[in-house]
């Protein structure tokens, strides 16, 4: 039988849905904000933008569009590893950490015979005041009773207070106003140009790169940094060029696109890949693909409408595909959750049936010859054996009756079919291999294995009853159904008296229900 | 300092307390935060307050007043809510559905704004950065004082908060190491959250205009964090990272007028050095502490390791003295049997010169007669170990290095009981014999 887990997708063709899946929210997403553009709006000269703006006519639109999937693209990639390193708002403390080093460029840059409002030198200062934050955050991580989040918070706000400190003394220069440097808290991403498009290219290009080619290295370090250090790999010295990547995309992000969009390009696409898989590599493409469609949608939805900040719009569509994904994301989306446990509670309800029925026929065979114990049984009886309600019953044996696993005689008994009696059988196997593990090898009372063993059974992998097969074939017989090493619920206190000695190795093998 | 002396009570003092209390009322619900692993929701409410404000803004057209306090409260429990609810539906660590949640409402808010921009005059810049300069401008009469509105703004913030943290002291304390033990003792430990939340909400609004949003932040996280290496006592806690915060309040106020002056500016902002002055005192926490400092752990470490040194050295020159009594040991052929630099050698030597155990002549160093007795007892403490070893049935080969790590760490009962237990025998297992106990007081710890 496929188990509830896998029925969704056949396991071949989930490899083909896996790539194919994630993409259509985003298709869907894109087409209906654009479309509704045009459609909506109905004016002459917004229905033509619209269409400058998807033919990619405008010089400005494209670099734009260019540069925001690009840095779409790095920060998903990036922003994978940092959520699995569980540092999802790093992006968030280095990008405020950057503050000082820009305030301090600007103070210092013309003593050194620098233009101080540069990009470059702006950058070097940003750079560096980052990768202090990050040496910062490593060193306060690894203070005694300092855990990641305080790490984070204390550098965001210090590191923050003095760039705001800095910044003060620098608007009271008399040579150069700090006009400019807010963009760099704020961003302007409409007013992007060709070059900084380039860099957010090289940079971007350079900070997904790095986590690609250490690819292996960086796995291990967000699994594992315990077995990754035991390896021989540089853990503090992986750790620390990781946190350089998010300062690289985040200083380049910063002065393109401002601080709040680039925490939630770091964060968003990553998380909201998590919900379509559960392995890195796959992660890492979706990740990237949903930062660069964000970067699309929202560029060009903010270009249509011109009022609108496109940098709010990018981390507005990022969180419309988040909670897509959230719902029906294919790995761990709610929808799929929900559809899984319905799948287990109804195979569990099935299977609790068929052994009902299985244990009541074996308890009232009085001989062990297969044909005597086609009993059938009544739903009376039925009834007593578990916490159900007759409502819950009779809905579950007509399931059962149409899945042609029971039938009813003229009578209302019910009786197992062939294949329902294949089908108890090995529940009833599995669910007293079960129990002869607990009482041999987990020690556990005879009286208690029932209980524990119900909560087990539906959810045993074919790998493991060969498994307890295997350990427990010196005291049983191959793969037929041993005997139950307690007495049955629903059987008369005096019928257990009569066997007090319940351990299993004590009851003959011709018991055991099945003859060989 | 011909800054500081123009220093005036009515309106630095105003400033320095606005700052302060701004510092506790953020410092009190902090602890909460930063024991529960939350530390950025300030950061993060902070942020996301911004629609609440926007549309409170939007529906009354006034920036002041109830309407605001109540949008951004709603907007901070929003974000409360929505954290804990994907981070429970969708299994997505905290930090990263804190991500979610306030990037998304602050984006939001942002669109708000510029869709108003056109009647309305708010732009997130003075959200985002009060002006705690402008404190002493804004009074109200109360009697003949003129009391800056801010000040009681944020004086009931403090009040609020402490009665809050005093009243459920007891239930903050277990809901915040073990909210299951909460739920069994009968409170939810989730209604308490939330009501730490809205606090958290109504303490970062009210500062927002006093002081900006990174004061406030910083001080929700880091005097709170800096009384967790001073301390370990939750009550302790709270009341040092009160006193924390509001010291370096008065700090950074102090530096923000004196430090640009060095360098020929005027002052700077005062909230920028006041979180500047937290992240100092941190550090010099995070060194000092007498508790977990790194550079008083380092000391420790470097006694404890000299002391050893010093212990090993004699015991050296004891073993010698068995085989050939009264000689003299040149310190490289010491530092050569210690495994260790000359250097290190040389300040051992000196130390236990300087304690009376060692004669330092042109041949080389020896014992003392004082210097014999403490040796005796560390090799004493040595051979009763290995015996004791032996008996217990650890392998012959293992022993000594046993025993080399557990001799420094034995006193005198600690040998009498060994000597009991393990075998009676006058001889260790190498052969060697076992020293007597010396009745004078060693100076063994």
């Amino acid at each position: 039988m496929k188990s509830g887990w896998s029925s969704l997708w056949p396991r071949k063709s989930r490899k083909k849905a896996l790539l194919v899946l994630p993409l259509l929210p985003e298709l869907f997403v894109g087409s209906v904000v654009e479309a509704a553009g045009p459609g909506s709006v109905g004016h002459l000269d917004m229905l033509a933008r619209s269409l400058r703006v998807l033919f990619l006519q405008d010089y400005n639109t494209r670099v734009v569009i260019l540069g925001t999937m690009l840095l779409g693209m790095a920060a998903g990639v990036v922003g994978c590893f940092t959520l699995l390193r569980r540092r999802a708002l790093i992006g968030d403390a280095l990008s405020h950490a950057t503050l000082p080093g820009v305030g301090l460029a600007f103070l210092l840059a013309p003593s050194m015979g620098l233009e101080p409002k540069s990009l470059p030198v702006l950058l070097c200062g940003a750079a560096i005041s980052g990768a202090a934050g990050v040496a910062a955050i490593l060193f306060i991580r690894n203070l005694p009773r300092m855990k990641e989040d305080a790490a984070l918070g204390i550098v965001l706000s210090v590191f923050f207070g003095a760039g705001v400190a800095l910044l003060s003394i620098v608007q009271q220069l008399p040579t150069g106003h700090s006009a400019g440097l807010e963009s760099f808290i704020y961003g302007k991403t409409a007013s992007m140009t060709s070059s900084d498009a380039w860099l957010i290219g090289i940079a971007g290009i350079l900070s997904a790169g790095i986590p690609l080619l250490l690819f292996r290295q960086f796995q291990l370090l967000c699994f594992d940094e315990g077995f990754a250090a035991s390896r021989g790999y540089p853990v503090v010295a992986l750790d620390f060029l990781l946190m350089t990547t998010v300062v690289l995309v985040t200083i380049i992000g910063l002065q393109a696109v401002g601080l709040i969009l680039m925490v939630a390009l770091l964060v968003i696409p990553a998380a909201a890949a998590r919900f379509w898989t559960n392995r890195l590599d796959q992660m890492v493409v979706i990740a990237a693909m949903k930062g660069s469609i964000a970067g699309l949608t929202g560029s060009a939805i903010s270009a249509i409408f011109p009022d609108v900040p496109s940098g709010a719009v990018i981390v507005l569509v990022c969180s419309v595909l988040f909670f897509v994904a959230m719902i029906l994301g294919q790995e761990s989306g709610v929808l799929i959750r929900v559809f899984r446990r319905r799948t287990l509670r109804l195979a569990m309800d099935r299977e609790h049936l068929l052994r009902g029925i299985f244990e009541l026929c074996e308890e009232h065979s009085t001989t062990s010859s297969p044909t005597d114990r086609k009993l059938a049984v009544t739903v009376v009886s039925l009834l007593k054996l578990r916490t159900w309600t007759q409502g819950q019953l009779t809905r579950q044996i007509r399931k059962s009756i149409t899945e042609g696993l029971v039938w009813r005689k003229a009578d209302g008994a019910i009786e197992l079919t062939g294949k329902g009696r294949a089908e108890a059988e090995r529940l009833v196997h599995h669910h007293r291999l079960w129990e002869l593990y607990l009482i041999t090898h987990a020690d556990v009372a005879a009286s208690r294995v029932d209980q524990e063993a119900d909560a087990v059974e539906h959810v045993l992998e074919p790998e493991l009853i060969a498994q307890l097969e295997e350990l427990l074939k010196k005291e049983r017989f191959g793969r037929e159904i041993p005997a139950s090493p307690h007495p049955l619920e629903s059987q008369p206190r005096g019928s257990a008296t009569e066997t007090p000695e319940n351990t299993p190795a004590g009851q003959p093998a011709n018991e055991s229900g099945v003859p060989q | 300092m011909n800054i500081l002396s123009q220093w005036d009570w009515s309106y630095d003092g105003m400033i320095v307390l606005a700052g302060v209390l701004c510092a506790i009322a953020a410092s009190l619900p902090g602890n909460f935060l930063v024991l529960r692993r939350i530390s950025l929701l300030g950061d993060a409410v902070s942020h996301a307050v911004l629609p609440g404000l926007a549309a409170a803004f939007l529906i009354t057209h006034s920036r002041s007043g109830v309407a605001v306090l109540v949008g951004a409260v709603a907007a901070g429990l929003l974000t409360a809510v929505l954290t804990e609810w994907i981070r429970d539906t969708g299994k997505v660590d905290e930090g990263a559905s804190m991500g979610v949640v306030f990037t998304t409402l602050f984006a939001l808010g942002l669109v708000m704004i510029v869709q108003a921009a056109d009647s309305v005059d708010l732009d997130p810049g003075c959200v985002l950065y009060g002006v705690l300069e402008a404190t002493p401008l804004d009074t109200v009469a109360f009697g003949t004082f003129e009391i800056p509105r801010v000040v009681i703004v944020l004086g009931s913030v403090v009040v609020m908060n402490a009665v809050f943290v005093s009243l459920f002291f007891k239930e903050l304390l277990i809901s915040s190491f073990d909210p299951g033990l909460a739920t069994s003792e009968g409170f939810s430990a989730r209604v308490l959250h939330y009501l730490l939340m809205i606090l958290v909400a109504i303490t970062a609004v009210a500062s927002f205009e006093a002081a900006g949003n990174i004061l406030v932040v910083a001080m929700f996280i880091v005097p709170p964090a800096t009384a967790v290496l001073l301390t370990t006592r939750l009550s302790h806690m709270i009341v040092l990272s009160a006193g924390l915060a509001a010291a370096s309040a008065v700090l950074g106020h102090l530096s923000a007028l004196t430090i640009p002056a060095l360098f020929g500016f005027r002052s700077t902002s005062t909230a920028g050095m006041m979180t500047l002055c937290s992240g100092l005192i941190f550090l010099v926490a995070a060194l000092f502490s007498p508790q977990t400092g790194m550079i008083v752990t380092w000391i420790r470490r470097q006694r404890l390791a000299m002391r050893i040194l010093s212990e090993d050295m004699i015991a050296l020159l004891f073993r010698l003295e068995e085989r050939l009594p009264k000689q003299s040991v040149q310190i490289d052929t010491l530092a050569q049997g210690l495994l260790t630099s000359r250097l290190r050698t040389r300040i051992s030597v000196a130390r236990q010169k300087f304690r009376g155990y060692l004669l330092v002549s042109a041949d080389g160093v020896c014992l003392t007669e004082t210097g014999r007795i403490a040796a005796a007892a560390v090799v004493r403490s040595h051979r009763l170990w290995e015996s004791y070893l032996v008996t217990e049935g650890i392998d012959a080969e293992l022993i000594h290095r046993q025993a080399e790590k557990l001799e420094h760490f034995t006193d005198r009962s600690l040998r009498d009981r060994l000597q009991k237990q393990g075998s009676k025998s006058e001889i260790d297992p190498h052969g060697s014999p076992i020293p007597e106990e010396t009745d004078r007081q060693t100076t063994q710890e």
